[in-house]
């Protein structure tokens, strides 16, 4: 074998085992993290983490009990703002419209969904926070609701799309006019890929922390209603983990396992659901 | 059929997440400083034990967001350690009422690998420091007040608010005071342009930064530094001795500003005059910055009796939390204060 | 087919199915205007914003001008306001993130989409999915904790020791920095690298690389030397949309980036990007000017991604469609 043969069969499997290092080193970052989470946070998860609210500042025995209910009345919003207009939205692009608008409509979906989160804040502080003067559940539900409302209009677009020519023909070919074989031929085939969109979605605004710091703001209570400030997880955590209390950074591993852990199985879940088959034949 | 289902059942989580909630009590919704924030919270607390039907929410943002908010009208009330200047009071669309609540201190705060004892901070020390014109630990500066102690030749890492901050009010207002060049170069306010340093959000971050960074040197308030078990120095005060913060020393700085509060109650009381020898130079009072006029009765009546409650009961709970009670002339003057607010 | 009676049937209409179509003609209109309206709401929704960004903004952009993207000075007491700092924060750690994800990221791709076998391969892609959806507070939170101690401690001396001489690599030492940030955040984009140049290598032509091997070339020459040129203008897109997310991280940035607006060559220096300042001053921003400078930086960050964004698909769009053959290559 020439040297020059040989020079090159050794560099190809030393190429080839760098990318597979590489590999190896992005996969187990993330089973580090885990694995920290797990060992961090374990160990302060407890009955009052759940349950108690904020102790006064210094002492020892508070919870988060406020942050997690905070946190899901805020998804709660940002779904009931969210999803309907994605989901219509992405109908429309998938069964109705034409050349000019379908497609700035969906270069102005790609575009918020490249809009950094601070900046979403900034615009639901305008838009909401100073009309009401006051910060509230309301504006952080806005903001993370125009966070989910490009994601999932360009995920129902995409799994309606998919949707084969033949079921819309039979639908026609039954007589059924437009907005039926939409209702109930099209739709339900897609419903699997449409609802993964809708979770994957929110459970990537669960954990968004910026376009929360002046919306929602923050609580050391209950936040009764929809018109007060709220405390939530993410913000919590930051604020825990960038104080001097050791108290306050145990609940901050603690908070940031139910976080990581929630949007981690719903991720997890969700994307098992979808693999497993769909309501039709792919073509 | 199916999405008809869905929709009741969000419909339903709706008001019941809502009327679970919803409750009747006054809400007040208050920020700003981080300073008196363990007092605060502290105060909050037991309040809300003793009068169920009240919540206040405060939030410790630092005093720059406190004034802002309370401008924009986003809280109820403010709360500042720098006092509003004319032309933030003018911002205001109703007048804004200064209530001074307890007295504090901002500390040097410092951790210095291998040493234990207490540093003597000399003015010229301290603005040097933050100046960025001392930057090792064993410069003369620092090692001519503190013989006997053996300080490192580390680099000096300067910790400093990244945000609006009333404690650094308090800061920049003594080394205003005590050098000229600070003066002119930064001057005072709850924001200034650094020299040097990290920055840190609120006490509760720089003491953080502090805590983990070897070498450091920050300004906060002394119960920060004493919760956290970080380490602070004594200043020199305008007679010449070396004055660690505690109660006696910042009510002896409060004594004489006691006598001349003017109305409106916002005064400095950094580097008293040396006449005064057991004063700490760099002590403050912080306010609660409260509308004059409540469009709502309910949270005007419950902030009035809330502040009452604060001057008179609720100043038992200062000394265990290192803040120092107000002088009795200046809680006479407060409550009769308290009658101009709307 | 039968009509219901009183249906209107035009009589030049012919054929019951037109028919139908006809009598609830109303129906589908409603469904056409309603799905309309929605997607309409997204296009106002953008319009709202970048109108609201330039509003806001209007006094500092007045007083200051271009002087803003020039000036690095940030001093809210005397009311003089500039940019350059956090636009040179942004740019450094981003940098930072780059030079450490692109090699990272493209190398894992290929391995996914040259050598794995496609059940491995993909559920290794699904792993760095998870990766991407861990929160940003999260990723900050480790931060904090684990990586700037380390970096004060071990790495950042190491690279003094060894690599001091560099400018990039002088000064003292605080563990939060330009190069903790550029870290963190290399590590939060390296998942969107990965898999979009996974998906733009997948989409070359096999018989690219079958007629390399068949000249003889081993795989890694194949790859490397056929494959991945091809894919090229794709990876640069996965670089860009990388670069954008990078650009708009606030809170991992934020917690280890040091809070310092200063311009300074040296890695190991505190520093302040765009979206932390954001984070840290907006809500305590007192005077209109100084809220008017916050926000025309919040307009500055979101042109910036806007424009990479833009380009980043384009890229990958003409990358896919030269793949898959709708384009010549």
């Amino acid at each position: 074998m020439s040297l020059r043969l040989a020079w090159r069969k050794s560099l190809n499997v030393f190429m080839l085992s760098l990318t597979g290092i590489c590999v190896l080193i992005t996969v187990s970052v993330l089973f580090f993290i885990l694995g920290y989470l797990v060992y961090n946070g374990g160990k302060d998860l407890s009955w009052s983490f759940f349950t108690h609210l904020p102790a006064p500042v210094g002492e020892e025995g508070g919870g988060m009990a406020n942050a997690i209910l905070g946190s899901l009345k805020l998804l709660l919003l940002a779904a009931l703002f969210g999803v309907p207009i994605g989901l219509l939205g992405g109908v429309y692009l998938a069964e109705f419209g034409g050349r000019t608008f379908p497609f700035i409509i969906r270069y102005t979906a790609d575009l918020m969904n490249g809009v950094p989160s601070i900046v979403i804040g900034i615009f639901a502080y305008a838009l909401v926070v100073m009309p009401m003067h006051h910060f509230s559940t309301l504006a952080g539900g806005v903001a993370l609701g125009v966070m989910v409302i490009p994601t999932v209009l360009r995920n129902t677009e995409s799994f309606l799309v998919d949707v084969p020519r033949s079921l819309r023909e039979g639908a026609f070919a039954m007589g059924a006019n437009k907005w039926k074989m939409i209702a109930t031929v099209v739709l339900p085939a897609a419903s699997r890929g449409i609802m993964t969109g809708v979770l994957l979605a929110l459970a990537r605004v669960a954990g968004e922390t910026a376009p929360l710091l002046f919306t929602a703001f923050g609580n050391r209570f209950w936040s009764p209603g929809w018109d007060q400030p709220t405390s939530s997880l993410p913000v919590v955590i930051y604020t825990y983990a960038t104080g001097p209390y050791e108290d306050w950074h145990k609940q901050a591993w603690a908070a940031g396992l139910v976080l990581l852990g929630m949007v981690l199985v719903t991720n997890i879940l969700v994307r098992a659901f979808l693999t497993r088959g769909t309501a039709y034949e792919r073509t | 059929m199916r999405n008809v289902k869905v929709l009741c059942a969000l419909a339903a989580l709706l008001a019941i997440a809502t009327l679970a909630t919803a409750a009747g009590p006054v809400l007040l919704n208050a920020a700003g400083a981080t300073f008196p924030y363990p007092m605060y919270s502290k105060w909050f607390d037991v309040y809300h034990q003793a009068h169920p039907g009240v919540q206040i929410n405060y939030q410790s943002i630092g005093s720059g967001g406190g004034i802002r908010q309370l401008i924009d009208k986003t809280v109820d009330f403010g709360a500042s350690d720098g006092p509003m200047n004319d032309d933030q009071l003018k911002q205001a669309s109703v007048p804004i009422l200064h209530f001074p609540t307890v007295l504090g201190a901002d500390v040097p705060s410092y951790k210095i690998p291998g040493v234990t004892a207490e540093l003597n901070f000399s003015p010229e020390a301290l603005s040097g420091i933050f100046l960025g014109k001392i930057t090792k630990w064993n410069d003369p500066a620092i090692t001519s007040a503190n013989p006997g102690v053996k300080l490192p030749a580390d680099d000096i890492v300067v910790v400093h608010r990244s945000d609006g901050s009333g404690t650094t009010y308090i800061w920049t207002d003594y080394l205003s005071k005590v050098s000229p060049e600070w003066e002119k170069k930064v001057g005072k306010a709850t924001s200034v342009n650094w020299p040097v340093g990290l920055g840190g959000k609120g006490n509760e971050g720089v003491a953080g930064l502090l805590e983990q960074t070897p070498d450091s040197i920050g300004y906060i308030e002394l119960i920060y530094a004493v919760q956290n078990k970080i380490m602070y120095g004594r200043v020199k005060n305008s007679s010449g001795a070396f004055v660690k913060a505690e109660l006696a020393s910042v009510s002896a700085a409060a004594a004489a500003a006691a006598k001349i509060m003017p109305d409106d109650f916002r005064v400095s009381i950094t580097e008293p005059p040396n006449t005064n020898k057991a004063a700490y130079p760099i002590s403050s009072f912080t306010w609660l910055l409260i509308p004059g006029k409540f469009s709502d009765a309910g949270k005007r009546d419950a902030v009035k009796d809330f502040l009452k409650w604060m001057m008179t009961d609720g100043q038992q709970y200062c000394e265990p939390l290192a803040y120092a009670k107000l002088p009795k002339e200046v809680v006479a003057k407060e409550l009769k204060a308290i009658d101009k607010i709307q | 087919m039968a009509t219901t009676p009183n249906a209107a049937t035009p009589a030049d209409i012919p054929g019951p199915t037109q028919t139908l179509s006809r009598r609830w003609g109303g129906a589908d209109d409603i469904a056409h205007v309603i799905t309309l309206i929605a997607a309409a709401t997204l296009v106002l929704i953008a319009v709202l914003l970048v109108y609201q960004l330039w509003i806001l903004s209007a006094e500092a952009r007045t007083k200051f001008g271009w002087h803003f993207f020039v000036t690095d000075t940030w001093d809210p007491v005397a009311g003089d306001f500039g940019a350059l700092p956090f636009i040179y924060g942004t740019l450094v750690t981003s940098l930072v993130a780059l030079v450490l994800a692109v090699p990272l990221g493209v190398g894992a791709a290929i391995f996914l989409a040259e050598l794995a076998p496609p059940k491995l391969s993909s559920s290794l892609t699904f792993v760095s999915d998870l990766l991407a959806a861990v929160p940003s507070v999260i990723y900050g939170l480790l931060g904090v904790f684990l990586l700037v101690p380390v970096m004060r401690t071990t790495i950042q001396p190491a690279l003094k020791a060894t690599l001091g001489f560099l400018p990039i690599f002088k000064g003292p030492s605080y563990g939060i920095g330009f190069l903790t940030a550029g870290m963190v955040l290399a590590i939060m984009i390296v998942p969107f690298v990965l898999s979009v140049s996974r998906e733009v290598l997948l989409a070359i032509p096999r018989d690219q690389r079958e007629a390399a091997l068949a000249l003889g070339a081993t795989k890694w020459e194949s790859t490397w030397k056929v494959v991945v040129p091809a894919a090229r203008i794709g990876i640069f897109g996965s670089v860009f949309l990388a670069l954008a997310r990078a650009l708009g991280e606030t809170m991992a940035v934020t917690m280890v980036i040091g809070n310092n607006p200063k311009i300074a060559a040296s890695l190991f220096s505190p520093g302040y990007s765009i979206a932390a300042v954001l984070a840290n001053e907006f809500s305590e921003a007192t005077g209109n000017l100084y809220l008017s400078a916050l926000i025309e930086l919040g307009l500055v960050l979101f042109l910036l991604t806007f424009i990479l964004n833009g380009l980043a698909r384009l890229l990958i769009l003409v990358t896919t469609a030269r793949g898959s053959g709708v384009l010549p290559s």
